[in-house]
């Protein structure tokens, strides 16, 4: 800021129909008017969207001048004299509504439309117009009604798609009074680009753009604001609630997402409606064979289960755990939490595994996940959360992005990153495929899949090599420099160049581009992770990082982009096999007392089995009983055909969910819990913030709270557990963690979302960390020096291509939920497989045929997706549907440090059929 | 849902086109590989986007979808973005999978002011019966042909004083392409007759550039486009503003009535080029843009050939480029020609902030019509005296009139600023065509309203027309007899801003559209009709929504007689 306060924009003193008021510096003749009480009539302005100036509803007399002014645009100057509603302006405001409202339709297709409340206001009835000839409507999209004949151009919805979200898909074709808005080529919306945002439709003012299911003429009884239950960004919504069920979903100014949503939180929320809700305890039938067979039916579960009372399936649950634990010790069990729970579940689950069952034997999805980034974090930095938050994409200058497509998996996310790069930041993408984001960057490295380390290391290479290191943060804040600048020298980009296919050149540009920005920033996701060497590949970015300075400030830093709702907090409440809430080890005496005292519990001061591990010893006979709470290893794990031998060798499987996964076949109790819109719970997100969902319907049928199921097993096993509110377990839980310490539940509920770390009720939350050091022994970020190997299993004659698997936009994960949403599955039905259009050319296979993809370990069949953002050579799966379950084809190759399967590469062959 | 059988593929027939591919349009291999031959070698900065499009419908005749996507992912432009961009300017042919691609060849009828008085409509469908499908016949808004009336073009070939018969046979000949002038004062023989001395005098330091403004300054020349700001002025704004500072030169006269532009450009370009580069200088400009409309093809050969000549000179020139308008008449308009040029639709800025102070690619711009600058080597050679002392009737200058309609000598008339109607018609266009009275006139274009014959002795200058509800804008005179209707002049005016609309603003994209509309009936709603002439003359963006409702109030306050009301109501 100035140093001299004159210098300091000024407040504006105008006159306002006849009273003197002041402007704040910067400030529209239109706010400040609504300011200080006078509500300007508008329609194409709207709070979040660049003002545009082009409905002229607003205009306003400003004296001197010629023709009238857009108040939305205009911003006082000093003496201005301005009158809103003198007959001069009222008469042209009054006019622009009645020229569009003589256009309307008969019926408006929301109940709070914008035009025909203004009309009313100002009394404009009668329009005394021809109408137009109306537009046809468009209704081949799920989720979007396209009815034009309420278009009034403003583009809102133009500015929503192409500014805000940056899809780009709207415009604004032809000309005059034939100017409508398309969708690309003007095509149909189920045809086009449209990802289903719907940002285009809260933004519009008439309806023209609507809830396909006509939800937005439905006036709700209540509304509820909560979290969405989806992805790691975190995004705050509401919920419109009528009858019990949730009609609508809006999004809410929340500070991960500012009102954003995406296809699935905006459209995704029926699954908690869908008829195959689990609503009774379940109980195997006796003869029933574990496994996906023709017994199994999510839409009967009475092929396999019998329905039992609450009483009868918790005797059965924990009896069965308890003759385990009795009979052939605590860690013959083992538990898988939820990262898609809230943090009082996560936490409560790993207590009950830990106190109650007497194990460390506790993991959850992040094995699948981040695992390897946050043990190469904890190993060099001290901490496995995020250094920056995604919204500091705006102060930064170089965005990195390796290994993630924001875009489909963070997409509210990559629409900040988007706006970032229209301000002039620039993006380097790494990734094997073209995805969508690549259009944006100045740089995309399409590098050969699983040559990370040769890519990250050549860039290293050329920061030591070109003197574009921070010599001073090196020397303070890091140790390990010279065993990494040694471990680095011999990967030049010419020598790498073969490796990884991307020119030297290139290199050198990307690593001066990085290290000598006033700010980078490095996201990553699961190309990173995902891989027998995930832990090596984060080792290089944490290197990147430490040794160019770009870290412990605003717009620079390392952020793992988190992938479901809560795993970050599901990982934060010690939902993991070697450490405690809060990431303390289970293996530190002082940490282990402490918390047996807390607790006040005898606990295992071993480190337990990670998910993998648990699967391999399950078919090994050493794990004998489970239970798995909102989890779907069944679908999620690698190498399903193992996988799930091992759930069907188990003696006993306890499921705790709300639909009749994959997970479910093989279990022996079924307990039917709660969705996401029915609990009141806290849940963190990618940024480390901590944000309070409540419930907005009730359960259905017998279900119960996964928490209170949670504490009734406690009970059963001997705790003496009495919670009675959500509140009090999340109270016990920030005792357990000081890196929430200054977050109580009563200042959650009321701001509703907090930043960690937060040491105090007055620390309004540390977005960045590690600015002066890092919590390491001491202090100092440990360089680890990462070694090039490759890929567990690797192409060969007989299996010549690559696999990835990873996700859709429209599906989320194993596709338990989103499968059974009406939108999201309507957009996206069937099993595919994205594949080079010339490898489906050699097979004969057209696009949209079915196409079968093996591997040594199990085959599926699909429908061949053409999709020119893969090299030759390259396929890719999303693991979302079950009837083509692309787990059946990975491989179980573990990161030796992180634990993590190898999801992102293994060896398959294809033919056509 | 279906069983979980977990090896074998469900049947689904849905979408089999849509599952097969990602979503929206992908880039096709073949269009792709078209588009980078046709277009080796350019720039895909974005402000190409307009002449890309243009070398793409030049070669294959219209703009197919593949096409649209493969400039589009060349371009890193979103692909309705481009869209956008092709459908807003009418002389790109967008077609779609189901559309059927246009005719190979399309002759194009105006059928503005003076070419309906001329007999347009009747021209227009004979020919559409004359021709077979093999031919296009497409109606056009003024095309700069009004003093040659009915004006037709086969393909880029102009007719004047178009028949059937000559139409027919230009089709027959299969030259479609426009000759070139023939009476052009090419560089040799403008150098020859004292041209480009004024420019050399500037750069050898002979003269300065306060000097030229103040010369400027002093007399009374104002942009002749139609907005009349005086010239010196802007010269002193601009040269107050940051560097780097960019020209704009306006040669899209597409206001109905006006082919001045033309002219002067075909007659005698390097008059114009000279005015040019001694803004250049006087304003330290390097950039400089000439958009000229695509209705103008000769011009914008005539001015390739003189600016390579401009080598002859020897001097460090700035960078000039030629943009291709479009068939956009509101790239007329100073800031919507700027984003035309800027490679977008032709939709006008909001002011503040003006073009002088955020103009081409958000840097202070000099914007001129022309022949505004065709005129400064004259104002300055010969002085402000000379100028301002060939006014009439107490005015100053000299006015380059368009005139067309129905008198004996249609044409461009340079004569006196101040002049009155009568005198124009008497003195340079001799006289009134035999059997037509002298009844009314367009003033100052389409724009500009209608005035009366009895108010024919007015002055025609810049600020003497406002006091009766019209301006000279361009001086584009129509004259009307008594054998015309002011109504339906009015009617065709409206029409033609209904068309030419960007879109962009309620009270013209819809205004203009009811008016026409209300015109159409044989009683007009005079109420509704004056309701909407407030709303676009007090709120419409641009000077296309508040010059609109001119004409139609004319005839309302003029003409009453024709409305069936008294007169003087």
């Amino acid at each position: 800021m100035a140093a001299n306060p004159e210098a300091l924009p000024q407040p504006v003193k105008f006159t306002l129909d006849g009273v003197e008021i002041e402007a704040r510096p910067g400030e529209t003749i239109i706010n400040a008017a609504k300011r200080t009480g006078t509500d300007i009539p508008h329609l194409c302005y709207s709070e979040n969207l660049r003002p545009d100036g082009n409905c002229r509803a607003c205009v306003v007399e400003i004296e001197g001048e010629r023709v009238l002014a857009p108040s939305c645009v205009r911003k006082p100057t000093p003496g201005m004299v301005v009158h809103t509603k003198n007959e001069r302006a009222r008469k042209s405001q009054k006019l622009v509504l009645e020229l569009l409202i003589g256009d309307m339709p008969e019926t408006s297709y929301k109940l709070d439309n914008e035009l025909t409340d203004w009309a009313e206001k100002l009394n404009v009835t009668a329009p005394r117009f021809q109408t137009r000839q109306q537009p046809a409507a468009d209704l081949s999209h799920p989720a979007i009604a396209v009815n034009m004949d309420a278009c009034i151009q403003c583009t809102r919805c133009l500015r929503a798609c192409r500014e805000t979200q940056v899809n780009d898909v709207i415009g604004l074709a032809k000309r005059g009074h034939h100017a409508e808005i398309v969708f690309d080529i003007a095509d149909d919306l189920g045809q086009s680009s449209c990802v289903a945002c719907g940002e285009c439709v809260a933004a519009c003012p008439t309806g023209a753009l609507s809830n396909a299911t006509g939800a937005q003429q439905i006036a709700a009884d209540k509304t509820v604001d909560s979290v969405c239950p989806y992805c790691g960004v975190g995004c705050l919504l509401t919920y419109h609630v009528k009858n019990e069920k949730i009609v609508r979903v809006e999004g809410r100014d929340g500070p991960a997402n500012f009102s954003r949503l995406c296809v699935k939180g905006r459209y995704g929320f029926d699954y908690v409606a869908h008829p195959n809700r689990l609503t009774k305890p379940l109980i195997r039938k006796t003869g029933i064979e574990k496994g996906l067979n023709e017994h199994f039916d999510p839409a009967d579960p009475s092929k396999m289960f019998r329905e039992a009372s609450w009483e009868e399936a918790m005797s059965l649950a924990v009896d069965g755990l308890k003759a385990i634990r009795d009979s052939s010790g605590s860690n013959a069990l083992a538990g898988f939490g939820s990262a898609k729970g809230s943090n009082e579940e996560a936490y409560l689950f790993q207590k009950l595994v830990r106190a109650g069952f007497g194990t460390n034997n506790v993991d959850h999805c992040t094995r699948l996940c981040h695992a390897s980034s946050v043990v190469a974090l904890l190993e060099g930095l001290g901490s496995g959360a995020v250094s920056n938050q995604i919204d500091d994409v705006a102060n930064a200058e170089v965005i990195v992005v390796i290994g993630s497509n924001p875009t489909t998996n963070h997409p509210v996310a990559a629409t900040f990153m988007k706006n970032a790069i229209k301000q002039g930041k620039k993006l380097i993408l790494m990734d094997p495929r073209r995805t969508d984001i690549a259009r944006h960057a100045e740089y995309f490295l399409q590098f050969k899949p699983d040559t990370d380390v040769a890519l990250l290391n050549s860039i290293l290479q050329v920061i030591v090599e070109d003197g574009l290191t921070d010599h001073d943060f090196i020397q303070n804040r890091t140790s390990d420099y010279e065993a990494l600048k040694a471990n680095v020298a011999d990967f030049t980009p010419e020598k790498m160049a073969p490796i990884t296919g991307i020119p030297a050149q290139t290199i050198r540009e990307v690593a001066h581009l990085y290290a000598t920005s006033k700010g980078s920033m490095i996201f990553w996701g699961m190309g990173v992770s995902q891989h027998t060497h995930g832990t090596d590949n984060a080792r290089c970015l944490i290197a990147l990082s430490m040794i160019t300075g770009q870290i412990g400030r605003p717009g620079t830093g390392l952020h793992p982009l988190r992938g479901q709702n809560n795993v970050q907090g599901a990982s934060d409440a010690g939902l993991i096999p070697m450490v405690f809430p809060d990431y303390q080890r289970v293996d530190n005496p002082q940490i282990h007392a402490k918390f047996e005292n807390y607790w006040n519990a005898s606990l295992d001061n071993k480190p337990g089995l990670t998910v993998v591990e648990i699967m391999h010893a399950a078919l090994d006979d050493k794990i004998k009983g489970m239970y798995v709470m909102g989890e779907n290893p069944a679908m999620s794990d690698p190498n399903l055909n193992h996988a799930r031998a091992a759930l069907a060798a188990l003696d006993h499987l306890v499921v705790q969910d709300i639909f009749l996964t994959e997970t479910c076949a093989f279990a022996d109790v079924i307990l039917p819990a709660s969705g996401w819109a029915e609990k009141d719970g806290t849940v963190t997100n990618t940024d480390r913030r901590v944000q309070l969902g409540k419930a907005a319907v009730p359960l259905p049928g017998e279900a119960r709270q996964d928490l209170w199921i949670i504490r009734d097993i406690g009970q059963g096993l001997g705790l003496d557990w009495n919670y009675q509110q959500v509140s009090e377990v999340y109270e016990e839980m920030r005792g357990a963690m000081p890196s929430i310490a200054g977050i109580s539940w009563d200042r959650l509920s009321e701001h509703g979302s907090v930043t960690y770390p937060c040491n105090d009720e007055q620390d309004p939350g540390q977005p960045v960390v590690f600015k002066q050091d890092f919590p390491t022994e001491n202090g100092r970020a440990r360089l680890v020096p990462a070694q090039y190997m490759t890929a567990n299993e690797l192409p060969d004659d007989n299996y010549p291509f690559v696999l990835m698997t990873g996700r859709q936009l429209e599906h989320w994960h194993t596709g338990s939920m989103t499968r059974r949403t009406d939108v999201l599955d309507a957009i996206e039905p069937v099993p595919i497989v994205s594949i080079n259009h010339q490898d489906l050319q050699d097979i004969g296979v057209g696009a949209g045929d079915e196409i079968t993809v093996s591997s040594r370990r199990g085959e599926i069949t699909a429908f061949a997706r053409s999709d020119s953002g893969l090299n030759r050579g390259e396929l890719f799966i999303p693991f979302c549907y079950h009837e083509a379950a692309a787990n059946l084809l990975t491989t179980d190759a573990l990161d030796p440090f992180g634990k993590i399967p190898e999801f992102k590469y293994c060896a398959v062959t294809i033919k056509a059929g | 849902m279906s069983t979980a059988e977990n090896n074998t593929a469900p049947v689904d027939n849905r979408g089999k086109r849509k599952r097969g591919k990602i979503k929206g349009r992908v880039v096709d291999p073949n269009a792709l590989l078209e588009i980078r031959a046709l277009l080796k070698g350019e720039s895909f900065a974005k402000d190409y986007l307009i002449e890309h499009l243009h070398k793409i419908q030049d070669k294959f005749g219209y703009l197919s979808a593949p096409h649209l996507v493969a400039l589009a992912a060349e371009m890193k432009l979103a692909t309705t973005e481009v869209y956008e961009v092709a459908s807003f300017y009418h002389h790109f042919d967008v077609v779609k999978e189901n559309d059927t691609p246009p005719p190979a060849l399309t002759i194009r009828v105006c059928e503005s002011v003076s070419c309906e008085m001329a007999g347009a409509e009747t021209l227009i469908s004979s020919l559409e019966n004359a021709l077979g499908d093999t031919v296009r016949v497409q109606r056009v808004p003024c095309i700069g042909r009004c003093d040659k009336a009915p004006a037709a073009v086969v393909g880029q070939h102009t007719v004047d004083n178009a028949t059937t018969v000559s139409v027919q046979s230009i089709v027959e000949s299969g030259h479609t392409r426009q000759p070139d002038p023939t009476d052009t004062i090419h560089f040799d023989s403008y150098r020859d007759a004292g041209g480009y001395s004024l420019l050399e005098k500037l750069l050898a330091g002979d003269t300065s550039a306060e000097t030229i403004i103040k010369a400027l300054d002093n007399t009374a020349l104002r942009g002749l486009g139609g907005a009349g700001f005086p010239v010196g002025r802007k010269w002193s704004i601009l040269s107050s503003q940051a560097a780097p500072r960019m020209m704009a030169v306006n040669i899209d006269e597409g206001e109905p009535g006006t082919f001045k532009d033309r002219f002067y450009m075909l007659k005698d370009p390097h008059r114009f080029l000279e005015g040019m580069l001694i803004a250049a200088n006087v304003i330290d400009i390097k950039q400089c843009y000439i958009y000229v409309r695509d209705e103008y093809p000769s011009v914008i050969t005539t001015l390739k050939t003189a600016i390579k000549d401009l080598v002859k000179l020897q001097f460090d020139l700035p960078d000039i480029q030629i943009r291709r308008g479009a068939g956009a008449y509101i790239c007329g308009e100073e800031s919507a020609m700027i984003e035309s040029i800027e490679g977008r639709r032709g939709m006008p800025r909001l002011r503040p902030p003006y073009v002088a102070e955020v103009g081409l690619f958000g840097r202070p711009t000099l914007e001129h019509n022309c022949e505004t600058l065709w005129w400064i080597r004259d104002v300055i050679e010969k002085g402000s005296d000379w100028f301002d002392s060939q006014g009439r009737h107490g005015r100053k200058g000299l006015r380059s009139f368009s005139v067309s309609g129905r008198v004996k000598n249609p044409g461009v008339h340079l004569a006196p600023a101040g002049i009155t109607m009568r005198e124009l018609i008497d003195e340079y266009c001799g006289g009134m065509l035999d059997g037509h009275k002298f009844y009314g006139y367009f003033p100052g274009g389409a724009s500009g309203g209608i005035l009366p014959a009895s108010l024919g002795d007015i002055p025609l200058d810049f600020d003497t027309l406002q006091p009766h509800g019209c301006f000279i804008g361009s001086a584009a005179i129509i004259v009307l007899s008594n054998r015309d209707s002011a109504k339906k002049a009015a009617l065709n005016a409206m029409k033609f801003f209904a068309h030419e609309s960007c879109g962009q603003c309620t009270p013209c994209r819809v205004g203009t559209e009811k008016a026409a509309g209300l015109m159409t009936e044989e009683q007009w709603d005079i109420d509704a009709l004056n309701d909407l002439a407030t709303v676009m003359i007090d709120a419409s963006i641009c000077g296309l929504g508040q010059a609109a409702p001119n004409p139609m109030l004319s005839v309302i306050k003029y003409f009453p007689q024709e409305l069936g009301l008294p007169e003087n109501t």
